[in-house]
């Protein structure tokens, strides 16, 4: 657990770094949630101890990754050409896209504002915020080669 | 000009006789009474196991539906292919818009043959070159499953299929070339059962190949790049390559393979995107033994490099 927070610490440094390009910046916010989410899913799991405060400093440190997806800053127009996987349908549906990071962002409020007390409160928060991941890229992801 | 006209003859005659086979090898062939024989009672709670490793309701729900509404087999999404728009149809309990009038025998002709009650062939966008390969009593029991579920009326459009797709008939030639009820991967005497057991399920029910596997100009999977992963059939996208080979999941153990089928997330915490959502569900669904054979298979099977273009890299 000590090492999830470590790691966590560690992470805000690259959030905070600025790539001024939209793909590399989104990118790197993606690539973040996961590390975050990754570690406590660790917890989860049981490979990992459950520590209430150390949870509850990666589900705040989610928040802030999720609030920093500025949608309209990270996806402009016409970014979805180039060395991304961003579907061509997050530009034909940005209503329908900004809806479902919507309800995750609401989720994991949801989250922190509950701080769960055990394992069994952050596997159900866990497994809601994990079908947020599916239900976004099942639309609005495209893989490539 | 005696040489022209018996020329002439001959093609007229060489035509008429080719027309002739061609319609006799392209002849809808139903299943033989030994096989039907090995169909069985059906049992309905094995047969809810064969529908989620199948994920019938991937393409057979409402498209867009959650949860128990999934389980209205309405039809309706449209597949859009190089072939064509492909529309699953309605394979609710509804006698006169779904299958609920099917027998038991009806359905097995059409999973193991292609072959609908009518006598006509079904296109391959319903997967049975996969299906083919699944055991008869696997059938059946989904058969007793499948009357578990509700009748739903209203049908589904109808394919919209360009020249020479939409002549079903042309099917029977290609069934030549693709159907059969032979494993794609042999593996020698000895090998472990979870591994066997994998094959079954990836191979069968799960057709994870016809979408992993590359295809040829003639819509049949390559063989020979098993599981290499392919062109997305619908869109840009590629789907990935799930053998150990380059850019595949080599790096993944199968604790890894199985946790990802699980819980839709990869060892790096990325998580599963695409038509690969609802399969990754439908495999949630499915016993631990289930997924770790599925892994135990996928690590066993040959190598292969990605089956599809590498992406033009766009300059920054």
């Amino acid at each position: 657990m000590r090492k999830l927070v470590i790691a966590i610490s560690m992470l805000g440094l690259v959030g905070s770094a600025a790539f001024a390009d939209p793909i590399l910046d989104r990118q790197a916010l993606m690539k973040e949630r996961g590390k975050i989410a990754g570690g406590l899913s660790k917890v989860v799991n049981g490979q990992e101890p459950f520590e209430a405060a150390a949870v509850l400093t990666a589900l705040q440190a989610l928040q802030a990754n999720a609030e920093k997806l500025d949608i309209d800053a990270l996806f402009p127009a016409g970014s979805d050409a180039g060395d991304t996987t961003a579907a061509p349908k997050i530009w034909e549906d940005m209503a329908g896209f900004k809806a479902v990071h919507a309800k995750y962002l609401a989720d994991v409020k949801a989250a922190v504002a509950a701080a769960p007390a055990d394992v069994d409160a952050l596997k159900a928060q866990f497994d809601t915020l994990g079908s947020d991941c599916g239900t976004c890229h099942q639309t609005y992801r495209i893989k490539k080669g | 000009m005696p040489l022209l006209k018996k020329l002439v003859g001959a093609a007229l005659i060489l035509g008429g006789v080719g027309a002739v086979a061609g319609w006799l090898l392209s002849a809808p062939v139903k299943l033989d009474a030994e096989t039907l024989a090995q169909l069985g009672p059906g049992d309905a709670a094995r047969g809810k196991r064969i529908f989620n490793a199948g994920g019938c309701t991937s393409c057979h729900a409402k498209p867009g539906s959650q949860s128990d509404a999934r389980l209205q087999l309405v039809g309706g999404l449209q597949l859009k292919t190089p072939f064509g728009t492909f529309v699953p149809p309605n394979i609710s309990q509804d006698a006169k818009d779904g299958i609920g009038a099917w027998s038991v025998e009806d359905l097995a002709n059409a999973m193991l043959k292609g072959v609908s009650p009518s006598g006509e062939h079904f296109y391959p966008a319903f997967p049975y070159p996969s299906y083919a390969r699944m055991r008869p009593a696997d059938i059946a029991d989904l058969y007793a499953f499948l009357k578990t579920l509700p009748a739903v009326a209203g049908k589904a459009p109808g394919h919209s299929l360009s020249f020479p797709f939409n002549i079903r008939r042309g099917l029977g030639l290609w069934k030549r070339l693709y159907l059969s009820k032979e494993p794609v991967i042999a593996f020698p005497e000895g090998t472990p059962a979870p591994v066997m057991a994998g094959r079954y399920l990836v191979e069968g029910p799960g057709h994870c190949g016809e979408c992993h596997t590359p295809r040829a100009f003639t819509g049949g999977t390559k063989k020979s790049e098993w599981l290499a992963g392919a062109a997305a059939a619908e869109g840009n996208g590629i789907v990935s390559n799930i053998t150990s080979g380059e850019g595949g999941i080599g790096k993944w153990s199968e604790a890894d393979i199985a946790n990802y089928l699980e819980t839709g997330f990869t060892p790096e915490f990325d998580s599963a995107s695409g038509a690969m959502v609802d399969v990754q569900k439908n495999m949630a669904e499915l016993t631990p033994d289930d997924r770790a054979a599925i892994a135990a298979y996928l690590k066993a099977i040959p190598p292969h490099p990605n089956g599809y273009q590498a992406r033009r890299k766009t300059a920054n």
